[in-house]
Protein backbone atom coordinates (compact mmCIF):
# COMPACT_ATOMS: atom_id res chain seq x y z
CA UNK A 1 0.00 0.00 0.00
CA UNK A 2 2.63 2.40 0.81
CA UNK A 3 4.38 1.78 -2.17
CA UNK A 4 2.28 3.54 -4.39
CA UNK A 5 3.06 6.76 -2.29
CA UNK A 6 6.94 6.52 -2.23
CA UNK A 7 7.22 6.92 -6.22
CA UNK A 8 9.56 5.30 -8.59
CA UNK A 9 12.57 6.24 -7.12
CA UNK A 10 12.67 3.40 -4.43
CA UNK A 11 12.26 0.52 -7.19
CA UNK A 12 15.34 2.14 -9.37
CA UNK A 13 17.06 2.74 -6.52
CA UNK A 14 17.08 -0.78 -5.47
CA UNK A 15 17.84 -2.71 -8.36
CA UNK A 16 21.06 -0.73 -8.32
CA UNK A 17 22.17 -1.54 -5.35
CA UNK A 18 21.11 -5.67 -6.32
CA UNK A 19 23.29 -4.71 -9.15
CA UNK A 20 25.86 -3.16 -7.15
CA UNK A 21 26.00 -6.25 -4.57
CA UNK A 22 25.93 -8.91 -7.36
CA UNK A 23 28.57 -6.82 -9.19
CA UNK A 24 30.86 -6.65 -6.02
CA UNK A 25 30.64 -10.85 -6.29
CA UNK A 26 31.54 -10.59 -9.84
CA UNK A 27 34.74 -8.41 -8.59
CA UNK A 28 35.34 -10.79 -6.18
CA UNK A 29 35.63 -13.83 -8.15
CA UNK A 30 37.35 -12.19 -10.98
CA UNK A 31 39.98 -10.61 -8.50
CA UNK A 32 40.19 -14.20 -7.31
CA UNK A 33 40.71 -16.08 -10.76
CA UNK A 34 43.68 -13.36 -11.93
CA UNK A 35 45.32 -14.24 -8.51
CA UNK A 36 44.90 -17.84 -8.47
CA UNK A 37 46.93 -17.86 -12.42
CA UNK A 38 48.99 -16.17 -14.63
CA UNK A 39 46.85 -17.07 -17.66
CA UNK A 40 43.96 -14.90 -18.24
CA UNK A 41 45.11 -12.87 -15.61
CA UNK A 42 45.34 -9.88 -17.73
CA UNK A 43 41.63 -10.35 -18.86
CA UNK A 44 40.78 -10.87 -15.03
CA UNK A 45 42.45 -7.49 -14.06
CA UNK A 46 40.66 -5.93 -16.89
CA UNK A 47 37.26 -6.86 -15.29
CA UNK A 48 38.11 -5.97 -11.74
CA UNK A 49 38.82 -2.43 -13.06
CA UNK A 50 35.64 -2.20 -15.76
CA UNK A 51 33.70 -3.86 -13.00
CA UNK A 52 34.64 -1.16 -10.43
CA UNK A 53 34.26 1.44 -12.58
CA UNK A 54 30.99 0.29 -14.10
CA UNK A 55 29.59 0.06 -9.83
CA UNK A 56 30.73 4.22 -9.54
CA UNK A 57 28.69 4.95 -12.73
CA UNK A 58 25.68 2.96 -11.07
CA UNK A 59 26.45 4.99 -7.93
CA UNK A 60 26.85 7.86 -9.63
CA UNK A 61 23.81 7.73 -11.87
CA UNK A 62 21.16 6.54 -9.39
CA UNK A 63 22.57 7.05 -5.72
CA UNK A 64 23.85 10.51 -6.55
CA UNK A 65 20.76 11.46 -8.93
CA UNK A 66 23.05 11.95 -11.74
CA UNK A 67 19.72 10.70 -14.24
CA UNK A 68 18.31 13.54 -13.58
CA UNK A 69 20.83 16.03 -13.27
CA UNK A 70 21.95 18.48 -16.01
CA UNK A 71 23.84 17.19 -19.36
CA UNK A 72 26.99 19.04 -18.52
CA UNK A 73 26.98 17.70 -14.87
CA UNK A 74 26.21 14.09 -15.97
CA UNK A 75 28.89 14.20 -18.80
CA UNK A 76 32.00 16.04 -16.65
CA UNK A 77 31.10 12.38 -14.38
CA UNK A 78 31.42 10.29 -16.79
CA UNK A 79 34.58 11.96 -18.56
CA UNK A 80 35.82 11.25 -14.92
CA UNK A 81 35.02 7.41 -14.79
CA UNK A 82 36.37 7.12 -18.22
CA UNK A 83 39.49 8.82 -18.34
CA UNK A 84 40.40 7.27 -14.77
CA UNK A 85 39.20 3.84 -16.08
CA UNK A 86 41.28 3.97 -19.16
CA UNK A 87 44.63 5.38 -17.51
CA UNK A 88 44.33 2.47 -14.46
CA UNK A 89 44.04 -0.17 -17.55
CA UNK A 90 46.67 1.28 -19.40
CA UNK A 91 48.98 1.44 -16.33
CA UNK A 92 48.24 -1.94 -15.39
CA UNK A 93 48.04 -3.71 -18.74
CA UNK A 94 51.54 -2.14 -21.05
CA UNK B 1 7.74 27.54 -6.60
CA UNK B 2 9.83 24.52 -8.28
CA UNK B 3 12.03 25.09 -10.95
CA UNK B 4 12.29 22.78 -13.66
CA UNK B 5 9.17 20.44 -14.61
CA UNK B 6 8.10 18.40 -11.77
CA UNK B 7 7.97 15.30 -11.73
CA UNK B 8 5.64 14.33 -8.47
CA UNK B 9 4.62 11.27 -8.68
CA UNK B 10 3.26 10.45 -5.47
CA UNK B 11 -0.36 11.14 -3.82
CA UNK B 12 1.70 12.78 -0.87
CA UNK B 13 3.30 14.71 -3.30
CA UNK B 14 0.48 16.66 -4.14
CA UNK B 15 -1.13 16.93 -1.01
CA UNK B 16 1.77 18.87 0.24
CA UNK B 17 2.40 21.13 -2.69
CA UNK B 18 3.40 23.69 0.06
CA UNK B 19 6.52 21.95 0.67
CA UNK B 20 9.05 20.71 -1.43
CA UNK B 21 8.11 16.92 -1.09
CA UNK B 22 8.14 16.23 -4.58
CA UNK B 23 10.35 14.12 -6.83
CA UNK B 24 13.76 15.57 -8.37
CA UNK B 25 12.71 17.85 -11.65
CA UNK B 26 14.47 17.20 -14.61
CA UNK B 27 17.84 19.18 -14.88
CA UNK B 28 17.92 19.19 -10.74
CA UNK B 29 21.26 19.82 -9.22
CA UNK B 30 20.81 17.32 -6.58
CA UNK B 31 21.54 19.59 -3.47
CA UNK B 32 24.03 22.76 -3.17
CA UNK B 33 26.32 23.62 -6.48
CA UNK B 34 28.81 24.25 -3.43
CA UNK B 35 28.84 20.38 -2.62
CA UNK B 36 29.18 19.42 -6.32
CA UNK B 37 32.49 22.00 -6.56
CA UNK B 38 33.69 19.81 -3.25
CA UNK B 39 33.22 16.76 -4.82
CA UNK B 40 35.39 17.99 -8.25
CA UNK B 41 37.82 18.95 -5.96
CA UNK B 42 37.91 15.47 -4.13
CA UNK B 43 37.47 13.18 -7.35
CA UNK B 44 40.95 14.96 -8.84
CA UNK B 45 42.78 14.44 -5.57
CA UNK B 46 41.74 10.79 -5.56
CA UNK B 47 42.36 10.54 -9.12
CA UNK B 48 45.63 10.87 -7.91
CA UNK B 49 45.52 8.70 -5.23
CA UNK B 50 44.21 5.73 -7.71
CA UNK B 51 47.07 6.34 -10.30
CA UNK B 52 49.69 6.16 -7.87
CA UNK B 53 48.64 2.73 -6.45
CA UNK B 54 48.06 1.36 -9.69
CA UNK B 55 51.73 2.47 -10.82
CA UNK B 56 52.66 0.65 -7.83
CA UNK B 57 51.48 -2.13 -8.57
CA UNK B 58 53.56 -2.09 -12.06
CA UNK B 59 56.41 -1.03 -10.41
CA UNK B 60 56.55 -3.73 -7.31
CA UNK B 61 54.49 -6.42 -8.40
CA UNK B 62 55.99 -8.59 -5.63
CA UNK B 63 55.50 -6.06 -3.12
CA UNK B 64 51.79 -5.37 -4.08
CA UNK B 65 50.96 -9.39 -4.46
CA UNK B 66 52.13 -10.66 -1.14
CA UNK B 67 50.52 -7.40 0.52
CA UNK B 68 47.63 -7.73 -1.27
CA UNK B 69 47.70 -11.77 -0.32
CA UNK B 70 48.18 -10.85 3.48
CA UNK B 71 44.54 -8.21 3.59
CA UNK B 72 41.63 -10.37 4.40
CA UNK B 73 39.16 -10.36 1.41
CA UNK B 74 36.43 -10.90 3.49
CA UNK B 75 36.76 -7.41 5.10
CA UNK B 76 37.21 -5.63 1.88
CA UNK B 77 33.61 -7.47 0.96
CA UNK B 78 32.34 -6.79 4.25
CA UNK B 79 33.15 -3.16 3.75
CA UNK B 80 32.25 -2.51 0.70
CA UNK B 81 28.52 -4.10 0.87
CA UNK B 82 28.14 -2.04 4.00
CA UNK B 83 28.97 1.14 2.37
CA UNK B 84 26.66 0.12 -0.64
CA UNK B 85 23.93 -0.55 1.62
CA UNK B 86 24.29 2.68 3.34
CA UNK B 87 24.40 4.73 0.15
CA UNK B 88 21.18 2.32 -0.30
CA UNK B 89 19.44 3.67 2.51
CA UNK B 90 19.89 7.21 2.00
CA UNK B 91 18.82 7.53 -1.37
CA UNK B 92 15.76 5.50 -0.28
CA UNK B 93 15.83 8.34 2.79
CA UNK B 94 15.94 11.40 0.36
CA UNK B 95 13.25 10.00 -1.76
CA UNK B 96 11.05 9.18 1.26
CA UNK B 97 11.78 12.55 2.34
CA UNK B 98 10.55 14.26 -0.80
CA UNK B 99 7.63 11.80 -1.38
CA UNK B 100 6.09 10.97 1.84
CA UNK B 101 4.44 13.56 4.46
CA UNK B 102 5.60 11.39 7.17
CA UNK B 103 9.00 11.51 8.62
CA UNK B 104 9.94 7.91 7.94
CA UNK B 105 13.29 9.25 5.89
CA UNK B 106 14.90 9.54 9.32
CA UNK B 107 14.76 5.86 10.26
CA UNK B 108 16.67 5.20 6.75
CA UNK B 109 19.44 7.64 7.25
CA UNK B 110 19.74 6.00 10.52
CA UNK B 111 20.27 2.49 9.39
CA UNK B 112 22.91 4.29 6.73
CA UNK B 113 24.32 6.11 10.45
CA UNK B 114 24.50 2.33 11.28
CA UNK B 115 26.45 1.13 8.32
CA UNK B 116 28.89 3.39 8.40
CA UNK B 117 30.01 3.23 12.10
CA UNK B 118 30.08 -0.69 11.35
CA UNK B 119 31.98 0.35 8.47
CA UNK B 120 34.41 2.22 10.45
CA UNK B 121 34.60 -0.50 13.54
CA UNK B 122 35.86 -2.94 10.67
CA UNK B 123 38.69 -0.59 9.52
CA UNK B 124 40.13 -0.06 12.97
CA UNK B 125 40.10 -3.93 13.91
CA UNK B 126 41.27 -4.86 10.28
CA UNK B 127 44.08 -1.83 11.30
CA UNK B 128 44.87 -3.02 14.58
CA UNK B 129 45.13 -6.40 13.32
CA UNK B 130 47.75 -5.39 10.85
CA UNK B 131 49.62 -3.04 12.62
CA UNK B 132 49.76 -6.26 15.74
CA UNK B 133 51.18 -8.33 13.19
CA UNK B 134 53.95 -6.24 12.59
CA UNK B 135 52.38 -4.18 9.46
CA UNK B 136 52.78 -0.43 9.51
CA UNK B 137 53.08 2.51 6.91
CA UNK B 138 56.67 1.72 7.05
CA UNK B 139 56.76 -1.86 6.37
CA UNK B 140 56.97 -1.21 2.57
CA UNK B 141 55.19 0.91 -0.13
CA UNK B 142 52.02 -1.28 -0.40
CA UNK B 143 51.24 -0.78 3.53
CA UNK B 144 52.58 2.63 3.69
CA UNK B 145 49.60 3.46 0.30
CA UNK B 146 47.04 0.77 2.43
CA UNK B 147 47.07 2.72 5.78
CA UNK B 148 47.27 6.32 3.92
CA UNK B 149 44.71 6.38 1.50
CA UNK B 150 42.18 3.99 3.44
CA UNK B 151 42.94 6.45 6.50
CA UNK B 152 42.17 9.27 4.11
CA UNK B 153 38.99 7.25 3.17
CA UNK B 154 38.34 6.80 6.80
CA UNK B 155 38.18 10.21 7.71
CA UNK B 156 35.69 10.80 5.05
CA UNK B 157 33.40 8.12 6.32
CA UNK B 158 33.79 9.57 9.88
CA UNK B 159 32.79 13.20 8.66
CA UNK B 160 30.36 11.43 6.28
CA UNK B 161 28.81 10.06 9.48
CA UNK B 162 28.50 13.92 11.09
CA UNK B 163 26.43 14.60 7.74
CA UNK B 164 24.10 12.17 8.17
CA UNK B 165 23.71 12.70 11.72
CA UNK B 166 22.51 16.27 10.80
CA UNK B 167 20.46 14.78 7.27
CA UNK B 168 18.78 12.81 9.82
CA UNK B 169 17.68 16.24 12.58
CA UNK B 170 16.59 18.08 9.50
CA UNK B 171 14.20 15.18 7.77
CA UNK B 172 12.46 15.12 11.42
CA UNK B 173 11.22 18.34 10.81
CA UNK B 174 7.52 18.21 10.38
CA UNK B 175 7.32 20.15 7.37
CA UNK B 176 10.17 20.25 4.87
CA UNK B 177 11.07 23.34 2.67
CA UNK B 178 13.05 23.37 -0.64
CA UNK B 179 16.19 24.50 1.79
CA UNK B 180 15.96 21.60 4.10
CA UNK B 181 15.61 19.12 0.91
CA UNK B 182 18.47 20.60 -0.53
CA UNK B 183 20.75 20.56 2.37
CA UNK B 184 19.45 16.25 2.44
CA UNK B 185 20.66 16.27 -1.39
CA UNK B 186 24.07 17.67 -0.37
CA UNK B 187 24.35 15.17 2.89
CA UNK B 188 23.56 12.75 0.55
CA UNK B 189 25.90 13.16 -2.09
CA UNK B 190 28.80 13.52 0.35
CA UNK B 191 27.51 10.31 1.50
CA UNK B 192 27.62 8.68 -1.89
CA UNK B 193 31.00 9.82 -3.12
CA UNK B 194 32.32 8.31 0.21
CA UNK B 195 30.69 4.88 -1.22
CA UNK B 196 32.21 5.66 -4.66
CA UNK B 197 35.59 6.43 -3.76
CA UNK B 198 35.68 2.98 -1.71
CA UNK B 199 34.32 1.13 -4.50
CA UNK B 200 37.80 2.26 -6.20
CA UNK B 201 40.03 1.67 -3.40
CA UNK B 202 38.59 -1.76 -2.64
CA UNK B 203 39.40 -2.48 -5.97
CA UNK B 204 42.95 -1.69 -6.18
CA UNK B 205 43.79 -2.66 -2.76
CA UNK B 206 42.07 -6.28 -2.61
CA UNK B 207 41.15 -7.35 -6.15
CA UNK B 208 44.12 -6.57 -8.27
Amino acid sequence: MNRGKTGVLSDATTLAWLILVVATGLGWWLGQTGQASTRGAALATSGVIIVAFLKVWIVAFQFMELRYAPRWLRHAFDAWIIVICLAILVICLR
Amino acid sequence: MLDGVSEARGEAALSSSDTARTNPARNHIPGEIGIWLFVAGDLLVFAVFFIVIALGHVQQPEVFAQGRALLNMWVGVLNTLLLLTGSWFVAIGVDKCRTTSKPVGSHYFALAILCGVAFAANKTFEWGGKISAGFTPATNDFYMYFFIFTGIHLLHVIVGIGVLLLVRSVSRRPALARRDIATMESGATFWHLVDLLWIVLFALFYLL
